[in-house]
């Protein structure tokens, strides 16, 4: 057989709206994204594209999610100069401190926008899919917070690396139903979350955790985390003499956390810059293709069987990556690279010892990337560059007190 | 196979008062896979529908989940079961089951060339609703190859009527919401989508999705014009059963359809007075 030259995007790649907007009623970016789910999931995806439509232009909602963000999750999250590094790196190293936000990371602000909508729409479950635990346990926050019953899928791989998590989910008052199925990890937990949501989409909200899956969630996803990019934009605007960072860098599982970011800075002259796990570079390593009702790079083999990733980091652990990435990357406004896991591991050690920060191992890569770059040509001396620290690392000490 | 297309042919069974029955099985399960497949035939199969294996597959259950791992775990390949199917020379139409990256990941255009070269005359695509079928539709309808799309329990009204119109071969009602796998009875669900989609078309309505057993079957073609019997047959290889043994399960449901629901939909049209739909 040939070798694509033909792509399900081809359709509509002449929809060519501006970036990052509204990816409208085909739900494409560019010729990314789409709605590649059964027949049943159809309806289910129509019904919340019109809610979130809905809710999003109504200023009360808004206001009510603006107001659970600050009251409850301790947004604005600040941005903290790292001085000390930034003096070893010889470039301005700003850290956008997600790992401040309530349970530790960046997905508790989609969480709590997708668990209003959720509730406003007359749902009375949340089901959801996690791999380093940090979304299944904002998803069981925010149903403790808004009483909604929480079912998480997580793949028993997962369930052994992060156990802490599990065990945070159950504390919180979630089910949390481990996946023996393909290589136990993110991968088969989302396809777990997906059968599962076909027999229950009537009472269930699925609550996605990255901007990956069928349309409107790519979209939607990106919507509740652009505060991060916009918070940043304003704090950097007053830190910094020049406005704006030259570099903008967020680490890329399905690729939330950036989406988020970069939205705040799409329009300004920074440079946006992806770092996706070397065992999980999809974007690098894969080729377009459908995983989980999305059309983007996925990794796969010659015939269209999804490959595993292999990441030290459970929550980068994805095969594919959101499809606005993909598109972003088509136009040239953003660029993706990739750092090992010993690199990551490293980035951990240095910003704990330099800074009193310990990341997540996700965030790391984003780290490890600027590690590794400053200095060069690629980040040159006397540079500013904003880190998105997606997540704190408490969850990853277990795992990294193992490390040979 | 003759050059009759899938709808042609399963319209001139259902018209002389047929129950459709098509079973399936996962592609490359076993060596003698193919066996299977001309068991089904033998035992009065009237389309046989074959499953591409995919790594994951977002509506199916376990079992077919299982018989996929199985069959990827032999080191299948969609090209080398397209060979195999195209060197076996069954006497039923076959239709290929698989997902929408193995479809795109050769091309459309190619993959359907491929399909029809190896002689398939249909093809169900379960993560590809029509909204998203364009060009695939364009090339099935090229390569001569029936496209068939799912109508679920939960279409509403408008779309049920665009996938009546634009599916061929024929339309496949998905019983329940949820996914593949057996079930203990036929949910009420069933009825309804077959009712809704024979108020819309004359294309031949398939039931599928957990029809298990002779007596489900024939309580699905009172209402539709045939089945699609696929996880209850795959657990009785995955448990060892050989093609003998599976084409006489086939060969159960064959002559309750022949003997419990012919009759029946024979008196039904004449009462009803449409036997020319
Ligand atoms: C702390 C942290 N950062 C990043 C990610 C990756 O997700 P995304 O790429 O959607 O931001 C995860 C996922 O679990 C995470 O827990």
């Amino acid at each position: 057989m040939s070798l694509v030259l033909w792509g399900p995007g081809d359709d509509l790649a002449h929809r060519h709206r501006s970036i990052m907007d509204d990816p409208g009623a085909a739900g494409r970016f560019g010729r990314f994204g789409g709605r590649f789910v059964p027949e049943s999931l159809v309806p289910a995806c129509e019904e919340l594209e019109e809610a979130f439509r809905d809710a999003w232009g109504d200023p009360t909602f808004r206001a009510t999610l603006n107001q659970t963000l600050e009251l409850y999750a301790g947004r604005p999250t600040p941005v903290t100069p790292a001085l000390r590094l930034s003096a070893e790196l010889g470039v301005t190293l700003l850290l956008k401190r997600e790992d401040l936000a309530h349970t530790g990371s960046h997905k508790i602000n989609n969480v709590l926008g997708q668990a209003l909508l959720a509730r406003r729409m007359g749902k009375t479950r949340l089901l959801a899919e996690t791999g380093a635990g940090q979304h299944g346990v904002a998803t069981a926050t925010a149903g403790a917070l808004l009483g909604l019953d929480v079912t998480v899928f997580m793949g028993e791989r997962d369930m052994e690396r992060q156990a802490l998590n599990v065990f945070r989910m159950r504390l919180l008052g979630a089910e949390v139903i481990g996946v023996s199925s393909g290589s136990r990890t993110l991968k088969d937990a989302c396809n777990e979350a997906l059968r599962h949501w076909v027999a229950s989409a009537d009472d269930a909200h699925y609550c996605i955790g990255s901007v990956m899956g069928p349309h409107p969630y790519p979209w939607l996803v990106r919507e509740f985390q652009r505060v991060i990019g916009e918070e940043a934009r304003g704090q950097c605007a007053s830190l910094l003499p020049c406005g704006t960072p030259d570099v903008v860098v967020a680490c890329v599982g399905g690729g939330s956390n950036a989406a988020g970011t970069f939205a705040g800075f799409v329009d300004t002259p920074a440079r946006l810059v992806g770092v996706e796990p070397a065992g999980g570079a999809a974007m690098t390593a894969g080729e377009p293709g459908v995983l989980h009702g999305f059309y983007s790079h996925v990794l796969q083999d010659e015939n269209g069987q999804i490959r595993e990733a292999h990441s030290v980091s459970a929550g980068l652990d994805y095969p594919g990556i959101g499809p606005e990435h993909a598109h972003l990357a088509d136009l040239g406004r953003a660029s993706y690279l990739s750092v090992t896991d010993d690199e990551a591991i490293a980035a951990v050690a240095r910003l704990a010892r330099a800074e009193g920060i310990l990341p997540a191992l996700e965030s790391a890569h984003a780290l490890a990337w600027v590690l590794r770059a400053a200095g060069t040509p690629e980040l040159p001396p006397g540079s500013t560059v904003l880190v998105t620290l997606s997540g704190r690392g408490d969850k990853d000490a277990d795992q990294l007190a193992r490390l040979p | 196979m003759t050059e009759e297309s899938l709808e042609t042919y399963l319209r001139a069974r259902r018209d002389a008062g047929r129950a459709l029955l098509v079973p399936y099985v996962t592609g490359g399960l076993t060596d003698d896979w193919l066996a299977y497949v001309r068991a089904y035939a033998d035992a009065g199969a009237d389309a046989v529908e074959i499953g591409l294996p995919f790594s994951d597959p977002m509506l199916d259950g376990g079992t077919i989940q299982e018989a996929s791992d199985r069959a990827l775990r032999r080191g299948v390949t969609p090209d080398r079961l397209l060979d195999e199917i195209a060197s076996a020379a069954v006497e039923v139409p076959l239709v290929v089951m698989t997902y929408s990256n193995i479809v795109f990941r050769a091309g459309a255009k190619a993959f359907c060339a491929r399909l029809a070269e190896a002689g398939v005359s249909g093809l169900v695509v379960p993560d590809v609703p029509h909204d998203e079928a364009g060009s695939l539709s364009v090339a099935a309808t090229a390569a001569g190859i029936d496209l068939v799309l799912l109508a679920a329990p939960s279409t509403p009204p408008a779309r049920l009527r665009s996938i009546a119109e634009e599916s061929r071969g024929f339309i496949y009602g998905v019983t329940v919401m949820g996914t593949t796998g057996e079930r203990a009875s036929m949910p009420d669900s069933a009825r309804s989508v077959a009712a809704r989609l024979r108020e819309l078309t004359t294309r031949p309505v398939l039931l599928g999705f957990g029809i298990s057993t002779p007596e489900h079957a024939v309580e699905a073609c009172r209402h539709a014009d045939g089945v699609v019997v696929a996880s209850a047959l795959m657990r009785r290889v995955l448990d060892g059963a050989t093609p003998a043994e599976v084409g006489s399960d086939v060969a159960a449901i064959r002559r309750a359809l022949d003997t419990q629901v012919t009759a029946s939909a024979d008196a039904l049209r004449q009462a009803l007075g449409n036997e020319g739909r």
